[in-house]
């Protein structure tokens, strides 16, 4: 699957987007969020905080206990402050 | 009743109020209101030399357009236009548009509000302030108050 940043956790995790093979054993964004915040400090820094972290499956919001079987792309950012 | 006249665009380029309400209006007898929302970037007490807006394409539009479709459901709405802009935008520059269209004046009220509540918090773009002082450049961070603004709709 694909996971794509946004923002601040794009800035912090130093690209924009790539591909990713999560384990069997990460089932939801939430496990997602754990799995990549071991991958190096720049991504422990992104996700430091992960209650702040929003999600997309697909182009569509997601809580963090949303399962991630069968998402082509997974996106994350920050709370949205358009408008 | 045929289905409303609707338009979502995500783009870099400045977008004309007027013309859009003409594009609403126009060859019609049915519409008998028109509300109008245009968010500007603000100068921050002339410390903000511009805004930079990051947004998910493809997204943008979709969430938005999940956003109208609701209102649409909510309210006897004839038209909405949303434009929102991204890339960077000076002090005075328009950054968002809302138009909606109704026969009467309360559901065209309503609709904008909500929609512009909605898409704060809803649609993915993410602002980054630029300083006059050359400080470093930082993210905004987003308000509660947006939150809880969604909470007169949840009724």
């Amino acid at each position: 699957m694909k996971a794509v940043y946004f923002a601040w956790v794009r800035e912090r995790i130093g690209r924009t987007d790539e591909e990713i093979a999560p384990p069997a054993s990460v089932v939801s964004v939430g496990d997602l969020i754990g799995w990549l915040s071991e991958r190096g400090e720049e991504y422990a820094h992104a996700f430091e905080k992960p209650n702040v972290i929003r999600a997309a499956i697909d182009r569509t919001h997601v809580k963090h206990d949303a399962p991630i079987a069968g998402a082509r792309e997974i996106a994350f950012f920050p709370p949205m402050t358009g408008g | 009743m045929s289905a409303p006249d609707r338009r979502i665009s995500i783009q870099a380029e400045d977008f004309d109020a007027a013309a859009e309400i003409a594009a609403l209006t126009q060859g019609r007898k049915d519409v008998g209101a028109v509300v109008t929302f245009t968010g500007l970037c603000r100068d921050e007490g002339e410390t903000l030399a511009a805004l930079e807006l990051e947004h998910y394409p493809g997204m943008a539009e979709e969430e938005i357009s999940r956003v109208v479709t609701q209102a649409e459901s909510r309210w006897p709405l004839l038209g909405v236009r949303v434009i929102h802009r991204y890339g960077k935008i000076a002090p005075g520059g328009n950054i968002v548009l809302v138009v909606a269209t109704s026969s009467h004046r309360l559901a065209a009220f309503e609709a904008a509000e909500f929609l512009m509540d909605y898409l704060k918090t809803r649609a993915p773009f993410w602002k980054k302030e630029h300083r006059l002082d050359g400080a470093a450049r930082d993210w905004v961070s987003a308000k509660d108050a947006d939150d809880r603004a969604l909470e007169r709709w949840e009724k």
